[in-house]
């Protein structure tokens, strides 16, 4: 048997901008939520929670399913940065999935006048997302520092992707059954200026996720340099 | 095959070491009971036999987390799971033989489990036992690698039922489906599904959960 | 047999292993010195692929099945008896002539008498022995041992010492241990970890 391991990260230079890009575009996004895009006739101002919850559910599974894929990357052997990387998309994952319960919630109340509507799929689905990915992070700071952490949180983290669309087809078929429907909603038919409103919702969103993501990469690096370079020095 | 010998060989290993050490399964028996009996004082008066179905699952879920923490405690306790490690058997089988020893400790307390809950509550469906004989495939399979990722962790007990329940959400719902709804193939189709990708995923996956 | 270059481990900002560069030929003694967290552990366990190299590389001409490793813990079930144990191992290993086998060892270690009390109630000492066999069972090719007269008791020691002599023949051993004067007869390769 015979192993070697590389280990390059990606650049920093571009993360400030990226991050303005990021600023700039939720800046603008806001702006055409609540002033540009027409009111809702039916739903009025809770409507417009709308251009930014999707977006952030959206994005959410993104996170989830780029730290999947990091994952496997990890256990593939590829390199040693996949695991951090692999664990900050996670985090981001849990970031806006917590942001898309509660633009969800912030919705159900302006609504339907409840907290809480289990009859909303996306809501439950993320719920048990939370409490899988909160795991996470209990299980990964509980392990020492090391091969088995990191080969543990990529196992996990795969384990979420598939639980995504098991747990989606498992609340499913619990509204028909269990938990029969007694609200009913249309989802919003888009006109022009919504889509585009939506349209920038979206990626001003996924541009946040993506510069928060590489902030966060790049001050976990610079700790882990620093730990390292502390330890060559004291021993 | 050598691989089927060597998972006979672990699982009857962990079958041997439960008949020997004898602490697991009676406890599980008795923990099952008494909770049904706890539901029973939890039930307000004019609740439903539908509403105790869900409570079936209730206990199996948490009865089953009783006999997980365990799995791996003769492992843990004298470093052997290295030796298994070490062994040239594929590591999968350490998961597979496991998985196996804890279905049949899990069997052996639904076998109390069902009768107690049917003199107590109320008459159980061949739905229900079909749902609950799936459930516990996939009960065993996923419960085993997760008991495996704790025994890792420092925090081992307290990790356990945090890591297992949003996964045992999804099996709860088809065990129950299947007990109340007209159309309990349905349900039962989706346990089914349940338990090859995740048991495909434990098989693929266990060798990282024990490797360094 | 073993080959390493820039071989290290680090757990992560910790360093288990200095970088260390290794050559080891087929049928070798190698003992392995170093002060307490020097990394003897470390590379013992690195060999028996019980753990990956953070960095450099590693090449161990052995398969897993054609490796023994006796480390710190007995590797042994705690409620079954020598005979179970040893009968599991040998299951897994597919050694020939299974039965006969873990009885020579046994015999050969001194515990044919304990053989069916359960390894819960053996002595420390006893235990290793215990460890001994399960680590020869399959006539390994490549012995990793890792301070193997540290947990023995005297009888156990002398047992080992005939051992080592005679399984020198044909087979690579590599070595950790804080008296290395007790082996140095038979070594032909040390090892001297900073």
């Amino acid at each position: 048997m015979s192993t070697s391991s590389p280990n390059n990260p990606p650049s920093k230079s571009r993360v400030p901008a990226l991050a303005a890009a990021a600023a700039g575009l939720v800046g603008l996004a806001i702006v055409f939520a609540f002033f540009v895009a027409p009111e809702d006739a039916d739903q009025g101002i809770s409507q417009r929670i709308f251009y930014f919850h999707v977006p952030i559910a959206l994005t959410a599974y993104a996170c989830f399913g780029w730290g999947a894929w990091k994952a496997l990357q990890h256990l593939r052997g590829k390199g040693e940065r996949y695991d951090l990387e692999s664990y900050v998309a996670v985090h981001m994952g849990t970031i806006f999935g917590s942001l898309t319960l509660l633009t969800g919630s912030i919705w159900a109340k302006a609504s339907w006048g409840h907290w809480w509507l289990w009859e909303e799929d996306q809501l439950v689905l993320f719920l048990v997302l939370f409490l899988f990915y909160s795991a996470y992070f209990m299980l990964r700071f509980s392990i020492d520092e090391g091969p088995r952490r990191a080969n543990i949180s990529a196992v996990y983290a795969l384990f979420g992707v598939v639980l995504v669309p098991v747990s989606f087809l498992a609340i499913r078929l619990a509204e028909n059954v269990i938990h029969p429907t007694v609200f009913t909603r249309e989802g919003p038919q888009m006109t022009g200026s919504m889509f585009l409103t939506f349209c920038i919702a979206w990626l001003a969103i996924t541009t946040l996720a993506y510069a928060l993501y590489r902030v966060e990469l790049l001050g976990k690096r610079l700790d882990a340099n620093l730990r390292e370079l502390r330890e060559a020095l004291t021993a | 095959m050598s691989y089927l010998a060597d998972v006979g060989t672990l699982a009857r290993k962990d079958l041997r070491l439960e008949l020997r050490a004898r602490d697991t399964l009676p406890a599980m028996l008795l923990f099952v009971v008494s909770t049904l009996v706890v539901f029973h004082f939890a039930l307000p008066a004019g609740a439903d036999e539908v509403a105790a179905q869900g409570l079936l699952w209730v206990a199996l879920v948490f009865t089953a987390l009783l006999g997980l923490a365990r799995a791996w405690a003769p492992e843990r306790e004298s470093g052997a799971l290295e030796g298994l490690v070490l062994a040239p058997c594929d590591r999968s089988a350490i998961w597979l033989g496991k998985s196996i020893a804890v279905f049949v400790f899990l069997a052996a307390v639904q076998v109390v489990a069902l009768p107690a809950f049917a003199a107590f509550f109320g008459p159980v469906g061949w739905e229900t036992v079909a749902g609950v004989a799936l459930a516990s495939v996939g009960i065993c399979t996923v419960g085993t690698l997760l008991a495996a990722m704790a025994a890792a962790s420092r925090t081992r007990e307290l990790i356990l039922p945090l890591l297992f329940l949003p996964l045992a959400i999804p099996l709860v719902v088809g065990g129950v489906g299947a007990s109340i709804s007209s159309e309990p193939l349905e349900f039962l189709a989706f346990l089914g599904l349940y338990d090859i990708l995740f048991a495909i995923l434990c098989w693929a996956s266990f060798e990282y959960v024990v490797s360094e | 047999m073993i080959s390493a270059r820039a071989l290290e481990k680090r757990y992560g900002p910790k360093r288990a292993l200095r970088p260390v560069d290794l050559d080891i030929e087929p049928g070798s003694f190698v003992v392995v010195t170093g002060a307490n967290g020097s990394g003897k552990t470390t590379l013992l366990r690195l060999v028996a692929g019980l753990v990956a190299p953070t960095k450099g590389s590693l090449e161990v001409g052995a398969e897993r099945g054609e490796l023994g490793f006796l480390g710190h813990e007995a590797l042994v079930y705690r409620d079954l008896t020598a005979v179970e144990n040893l009968d599991l191992y040998g299951r897994l290993y597919r050694v020939p002539e299974r039965r006969e086998r873990l009885g020579m060892l046994l015999e050969r270690f001194g515990l044919w008498e304990a053989r069916n009390a359960r390894a819960g109630s053996y002595s420390r000492g006893m235990l290793q022995r215990l460890a001994l066999c399960r680590t020869l069972l399959h006539d390994p090719k490549l012995l990793i041992l890792d301070e193997p007269f540290t947990a023995l008791d005297e009888e156990g020691a002398m047992l080992l010492d005939r051992q080592l002599a005679e399984l020198r023949d044909g087979r690579t051993v590599i070595l950790s241990t804080h008296e290395p004067r007790r082996v140095e007869p038979l070594a032909s390769a040390r090892v001297a970890l900073a």
